[in-house]
C-alpha cells in the first residue's frame, strides 16, 4: 500500500481537473477544428462574390440570388437574381473596410448567410458542440471547464437562443429554395440532363433537409408539444406520424448537422472551382 | 486471475487521501467485486454503498476512472491490464466517508415538484389513455435514481448552483408530468423560475453518463425547454393567446390538455 494526500473525494480544483485517463480532449478539440474550418471557409467564400455560378449550378451559399453584380467573375446573369443588380449606392460600399476582398459588402451571400448561420448558432446540437470546444464550459465531461464565477448558463445573455424556431422557419424556406435549386441544376438551356454538380446540389438539399426536418424545436412543433398525440381510440394522428418520423431523423441529429455542414462547403467548392474552370463536370450537355 | 492496483480514495469531510490496494481479480468481475475482495481481505473500514449488485437500485454510484459510474456495471476487464484503477466519490455531493456521500439534496428538489393530479374521470367513472400517448414518458420511467447525472452535471459540479437549478434528473421527472396526458398540473412557469431550466446549456453529459440510456437530453430537457419556450420567449405565442383569450395555465387546470 502507498498513500498520497490529496483534496476532499480525490477532485482536483481548476480549469481542466479531472482524473479521467482517457483522451477526452479529442473530441472538443476536433469540433473545434471543424467549426473553425467552415466558418473561416465560409467567410472567406461567402467574401468573394465570384465564381459562385457555373451554369445552371448556383452555390449554396448564395442562394437565394437576391441581386447579383454582373462585372463580377463567376457571376450569375442578372435575369437569375429576383432584384436584378446591386443598387448603385451599395456598390460603393466596397472598399470602405481595408484589408477584406474586393466585394466584401457587395456579394450575394452577405444578405442571406446569415439566415443558415442563425439556425445553426442556436441549434441544440451545436450548442453543445460549441459550449464544449469554444466555451468550455464544460470541455468534457467530469472535466473542469472555466470557472468564470458568474456562469449563468442560458438565462441571460444567451436567452437569444429561445428564438431558435424563429430561425427554423427561415431555414425550411431555405430548403424549398435550395431545393428549387437542385431540380434547376437538371437544366441547362431548358434541356434535361445530369452533371456531377447537379447531383452534388442534391445531395446538399437532402442533407439539409434532413438536418431540417431533425430539428428539436421542429420536432416540439409538429406534435411534441401536445399530450394527446393521437386521436380518439389510440389512432395514429398526423401529428404522431410527423413526430415519430421527426425522432428519428432527430435521434442521428448530430450526423445530419455535420454531414450537411460539410456538403454545403463541398458544394460551393466544386461549384468555384467549375467556374473558375479549375476542373471539368462532368455532364451529359456538353 | 491476475493482480491488480486500485487506488481508492478513504477519508471524510475533515479530509484523506488515495491508498493503493493491490487485489487479486478473476474474469467477470465489477469493480465493486474488487472493493468487496479489499473489504474483506485488506480493509474492512472500507465505506462503500450498495445494495442490489444487478444496476438496477442505483446506491453504488461512484467515480471510476474520473467518470461517474455505476460500480457494479464496471467491468475490471474494460480497463487495461496495466492500468491503475482510481475510485473516488461522487464529486457532486458531501461526503459521508470514503465512497459514500449524502444524496439527500436530490430527495429534497424531488419534494418541491408538484405531483400528479389527474383530470376527473370520464362519464363511466375511468380514465384512459393511449399508449402511443405515453410510450414517450415511460422512458423516463427507466431512471433508477443513481444520481450520475446530477453528478456530471456542470451545473452542480462544477458551479455549484444547487440553490438555481434542479438538476437533469428533475427536469426529467418534471417532463414527465408535463407530457402526461391525464395531468392537471401547470408546472412550466416553476421550471423556468425555481427549477432553473435555464441554467442547462445542454452540453449532454446527463444522457453521456446514464446507465439505463435514457437520452435525458433530447427528450426530456430539451422538450421541457421548448415549453418554456412557447410560454415565455416566443412573441407571436404570446400574441395569439392573448388575442385568443387563452390561459394555459387554466386550461391545463381544467383538464383541457393539448
Amino acid at each position: 500500500m502507498s498513500d498520497q494526500l490529496v483534496q476532499i473525494g480525490g477532485h482536483g480544483r481548476g480549469f481542466g481537473a479531472t482524473t479521467r485517463s482517457d483522451n477526452w480532449w479529442i473530441g472538443p478539440t476536433l469540433t473545434f477544428l471543424g467549426l473553425s474550418a467552415f466558418i473561416v471557409y465560409a467567410s472567406w467564400a461567402g467574401m468573394q462574390g465570384a465564381y459562385y455560378w457555373a451554369d445552371p449550378y448556383l452555390s449554396p451559399m448564395y442562394a437565394p440570388l437576391l441581386f447579383v453584380d454582373p462585372t463580377a467573375p463567376g457571376s450569375a446573369p442578372v435575369d437569375h437574381a429576383w432584384f436584378g443588380t446591386f443598387p448603385a449606392w451599395w456598390s460603393k460600399l466596397d472598399g470602405l473596410l481595408p484589408g477584406l476582398p474586393k466585394r466584401a459588402l457587395s456579394t450575394p451571400a452577405a444578405l442571406i448567410l446569415i439566415f443558415p448561420a442563425t439556425f445553426r448558432l442556436t441549434c441544440y446540437y451545436y450548442r453543445k458542440a460549441y459550449y464544449r470546444s469554444f466555451a468550455l464550459t464544460p470541455p468534457a465531461c467530469a472535466v473542469e471547464g472555466v470557472r468564470r464565477g458568474k456562469y449563468r448558463g442560458e438565462t441571460h445573455l444567451l436567452l437569444f437562443q429561445n428564438l431558435h424556431r424563429f430561425a427554423l422557419y427561415f431555414a425550411l424556406v431555405f430548403i424549398v429554395i435550395l431545393a428549387y435549386d437542385a431540380v434547376v441544376s437538371f437544366f441547362k438551356d431548358g434541356q434535361f440532363g445530369v452533371g456531377v454538380g447537379s447531383i452534388v446540389q442534391t445531395v446538399n438539399a437532402i442533407l439539409l433537409a434532413g438536418y431540417t426536418f431533425g430539428c428539436h424545436s421542429f420536432r416540439h412543433l409538429i406534435g411534441g408539444r401536445k399530450n394527446w398525440m393521437t386521436c380518439d381510440g389510440g389512432k395514429a394522428s398526423t401529428h404522431h406520424r410527423l413526430w415519430l418520423g421527426c425522432t428519428r431523423l432527430n435521434g442521428r441529429h448530430m450526423l445530419w448537422a455535420w454531414m450537411s455542414l460539410f456538403w454545403v462547403g463541398f458544394t460551393d467548392f466544386y461549384i468555384r472551382m467549375v467556374s473558375m474552370g479549375v476542373i471539368t463536370d462532368l455532364n451529359t450537355w456538353d | 486471475m491476475s493482480k491488480r492496483t486500485f487506488r481508492v480514495w478513504r477519508g471524510d469531510a475533515e479530509g484523506g487521501r488515495f491508498v493503493e490496494y493491490n487485489v487479486e481479480v478473476g474474469p467477470g468481475m465489477v469493480i465493486l467485486d474488487a472493493l468487496h475482495r479489499i473489504q474483506a481481505e485488506q480493509s474492512p473500514d472500507l465505506a462503500v454503498r450498495w445494495n442490489c449488485k444487478a444496476g438496477k437500485c442505483g446506491s453504488c454510484s461512484m467515480e471510476v476512472n474520473g467518470k461517474p459510474r455505476l460500480s457494479c456495471m464496471t467491468r475490471i476487464s474494460d480497463y487495461e491490464p496495466e492500468q491503475i484503477i482510481t475510485v473516488q466519490p461522487l464529486k457532486t455531493f458531501p461526503i459521508i466517508r470514503d465512497l459514500v456521500t449524502d444524496v439527500s439534496w436530490n430527495f429534497e428538489q424531488n419534494k418541491r415538484i408538484p405531483p400528479f393530479r389527474p383530470k376527473a374521470p370520464g362519464p363511466d367513472g375511468k380514465l384512459r389513455m393511449w399508449q402511443e400517448d405515453v410510450d414517450r414518458i415511460q422512458e423516463f420511467r427507466k431512471c433508477i435514481e443513481c444520481f450520475l447525472c446530477q453528478d456530471v452535471c456542470h451545473v452542480l459540479r462544477d458551479h455549484e448552483k444547487k440553490q438555481n437549478f434542479v438538476g437533469p434528473r428533475f427536469i426529467m421527472r418534471i417532463a414527465s408530468l408535463e407530457m402526461h396526458p391525464l395531468d392537471t398540473v401547470d408546472r412550466i412557469p416553476q421550471t423556468l423560475r425555481e427549477f432553473g431550466s435555464g441554467w442547462c446549456n445542454i452540453t449532454r453529459c446527463c444522457t453521456e453518463v446514464c446507465p439505463e440510456h435514457i437520452n435525458i437530453t433530447d427528450n426530456a430537457i430539451i422538450p421541457t425547454k421548448e415549453r418554456v419556450v412557447d410560454r415565455f420567449y416566443d412573441p407571436v405565442a404570446m400574441l395569439t393567446r392573448k388575442i385568443r383569450g387563452e390561459d394555459p395555465a387554466r386550461a391545463r387546470e381544467e383538464g383541457k390538455v393539448p
